[in-house]
């Protein structure tokens, strides 16, 4: 009983607070939101990054109305499908998000949005979504998949001549080349597809000493990455590699070494991006997790604070409205700007970046041009939203 | 043409290599597997965590002391040690019972040692890294370089083969895993004492295993579940070269090995000979990796009891 007290007590003293400075929080009403993410196996970093952040930007808000909780796919289709069935009927979550992988995305956010459930994704965003098929309830406030990939397309076609490239044979994979392609006009050297998950690549390897290839881009997120990053670095080929991001994200690199200073990526933010709500994002997240966030993180942390925007001002059992407060994107995202194309994906800048090493020793990546300004997807005409 | 690159001596030479490298993994994998179904008549589906625990000892131990070797003799040890384990615990009481309660007991061994791994190191994988003696490439005829490390991988397991050949051939311990293979009540009967040959023979096709997973820790990240895929390869292995036989299992491992590698290395430039090179690197990689479980249909419907497998079993 004395906690029920102490929680209307919190209530009350909440509501006059809210009656003091902002009208709009009268509105706000319970919102349940369901992540699914991959918490283990090779993908976990992905996953335990996006989690962390999230959970920290609700966390800081210390909104008594927005209630999470949090299950691991293990980057399983088929898991991720019975989660989201138990999320939605037993648990009655109005918000999924979460989802790191594309061929989970795939599986889990048609049939939640047709049900009425709100998706924003956090990471995953494969073409198939983004095109005629659309979704007034499917937001996705990471990216286009094609987009970081298009960024290195276009850096490459300025830098290198005869470029090889890689990817896992799955949604995001096929999109990875499909981006780089739309803006590399140099030769392709060459283009192999992988396996999802495939741990040992010394056939790729071979493959990529072959080639004469004077740069190799690949796509290989998590696991995968480091395997390759690791078995690259003991093969003594020396074609220099580029890529997405992902392939050289926060999670990879301090498994991965020295082995990677200096190697051009691809993403929509780095740590060091100049404006303030960058910099309290990273403030926030070393000081809560001793570590430095990735884009992971900040897609994540970006995803809690337009959904704590929204409910601010919308109540989401009025659809109507709560999709109309979405769209506005009213928060202050760690990208600086930020908006949604007519397709509910992101209009944003994409970036190349470097890694580099910190006086303390921590392998980071540190913004070196800016590739595309306001950059929007190839898919958006086709998508017939309101 | 943009897609195919020469097929020059030193590409097919390095390839080889990487399917004799793979060969050499899984034949430790699979001497493990045939050695305990020949001699014991049970079917270890947990085979594949003994590999995964060899690594996660092998990635804990060289974390904690600094030295990958004290890491690898770690790895063989603590999966010796486990197999000893199950083998004394679990799998004696199941001799007499048929192959599908030992598949179900093995099973949940699966389960139970992936679940206790991921909650002593948790779910984020482990990383190991190639230990400073065989680090880098070394240069191979014909222009080539090759990793020194997965040079020393098919060395240990060219070692492993030996060993277990002199082993089984030349020694007492041996001659009644030979007597065991053929006639387990006989040998029982003349006075060995069977129960410590069979938790012994488990314990070292556990180690093999256990030295497998350990190696391929500073390839590849070490993470709960990495045993099972191995373990299918595994099995396919040892129905290709005849179950029971270790000189099937040697060569269907070769056999596995080689045939993935340049399955997924030969069969994309295959296609793009009549497909666009996207469209054939595509084709080419979900055909290639069909392409063992062929080999293993057709040598079946030929040989049905594998290469070098007895007729009688």
């Amino acid at each position: 009983m004395n906690s029920r007290f102490a929680s209307s007590a919190a209530a009350l003293g909440a509501f006059g607070l809210a009656l003091a400075t902002s009208p709009a929080a009268l509105q706000a009403a319970p919102l349940k939101v369901g992540m699914i993410t991959t918490l283990s196996g090779a993908g976990a970093g992905l996953g335990v990054d996006a989690r962390d952040a999230f959970a920290l930007a609700l966390k800081r808000a210390d909104n008594p109305e927005v209630t999470l909780i949090v299950e691991d796919d293990a980057q399983k289709p088929e898991l991720a499908v019975q989660i989201a069935d138990k999320m939605i009927q037993s648990d009655g979550v109005d918000v999924l998000t979460g989802i790191i992988w594309s061929n989970l995305a795939m599986a889990v956010a048609p049939n939640a949005v047709d049900q009425g459930i709100f998706y924003l994704s956090v990471n995953a965003g494969p073409s198939a979504l983004a095109g005629a098929n659309c979704h007034e309830n499917y937001f996705n406030v990471a990216y286009q998949n094609d987009n970081f990939h298009e960024a290195m397309g276009q850096y490459a076609a300025r830098t290198y001549a005869n470029t090889l490239i890689m990817a896992p044979n799955y949604p995001a994979g096929l999109d990875a080349l499909t981006g780089f392609k739309r803006y590399y006009t140099g030769e392709l050297a060459g283009e192999i597809h992988t396996q999802v998950g495939q741990s040992d690549y010394a056939a790729e390897i071979a493959q990529i000493r072959a080639s004469g290839a004077d740069s190799v881009f690949f796509f290989l997120p998590g696991g995968m990455g480091i395997a390759f990053l690791k078995q690259y670095a003991q093969s003594g080929v020396e074609i220099p590699l580029i890529g997405p991001g992902f392939s050289f994200s926060q999670d990879v690199l301090p498994a991965v070494g020295d082995a990677a200073l200096g190697v051009r990526n691809s993403a929509s933010w780095a740590p060091d991006l100049d404006n303030e709500a960058s910099r309290a994002f990273v403030e926030a997240f070393k000081a809560e997790y001793g570590r430095l966030p990735s884009i992971y993180a900040a897609q994540a942390w970006d995803t809690a604070n337009l959904l704590l925007s929204a409910q601010a001002k919308a109540d989401v059992k009025d659809p109507e409205a709560f999709r109309a407060a979405l769209k506005e994107a009213d928060f202050a995202s760690v990208r600086g700007k930020f908006g949604f194309n007519t397709n509910n994906h992101p209009i944003q800048d994409i970036y190349v970046r470097e890694v580099v090493k910190l006086d303390d020793g921590t392998l980071t990546n540190r913004i070196v041009e800016t590739a595309f300004t306001d950059h929007g997807d190839a898919y958006a005409e086709a998508c017939k939203l309101p | 043409m943009s897609g195919i690159s020469p097929l020059s001596f030193a590409l097919l030479l390095e390839q080889l290599l990487n399917g004799l490298q793979l060969g050499v993994m899984l034949f430790l994998m699979a001497a493990g597997l045939t050695l305990i179904f020949g001699v014991m008549g049970v079917i270890n589906l947990a085979h594949g965590s003994l590999y995964m625990i060899g690594a996660f000892a092998c990635a804990a131990v060289a974390a904690a002391t600094g030295s990958y070797w004290l890491g690898l003799g770690a790895a063989l040890a603590a999966a010796a040690a486990a197999g000893a384990l199950i083998e004394a615990t679990i799998l004696r009481r199941l001799y007499g019972r048929d192959h599908l309660e030992q598949v179900l007991a093995t099973f949940a061994l699966i389960l139970i040692i992936s679940e206790g791994t991921r909650w002593i190191f948790g779910g984020f994988p482990l990383f190991l890294d190639v230990p400073p003696l065989l680090q880098g490439a070394a240069p191979l005829p014909g222009g080539g370089a090759y990793p020194v490390y997965r040079l020393a991988i098919i060395g240990v397991g060219a070692a492993a083969a030996l060993g277990l050949h002199l082993l089984i051939s030349r020694t007492r311990l041996g001659m009644r895993i030979r007597a065991g293979e053929s006639d387990r009540e006989m040998i029982g009967a003349l006075g060995v004492e069977i129960g410590r040959l069979y938790t012994l023979v488990f314990a070292l096709g556990a180690a093999l295993a256990g030295l497998a997973g350990g190696m391929i820790g500073a390839l590849q990240s070490v993470q709960v579940g990495m045993g099972e895929p191995m373990l299918i390869l595994a099995f396919v292995v040892i129905v290709i070269g005849g179950i029971g036989s270790i000189w099937g299992a040697l060569v269907g491992a070769v056999l596995v090995g080689v045939v993935d590698t340049m399955g997924r290395f030969l069969l994309p430039k295959a296609f793009a000979l009549a497909w666009p090179p996207s469209e054939a690197s595509a084709m080419g990689a979900a055909v290639a990796s069909l392409l063992i479980y062929l080999l293993m249909a057709v040598i079946l419907a030929l040989r049905p009891q594998g290469l070098f497998g007895a007729a009688s079993r």
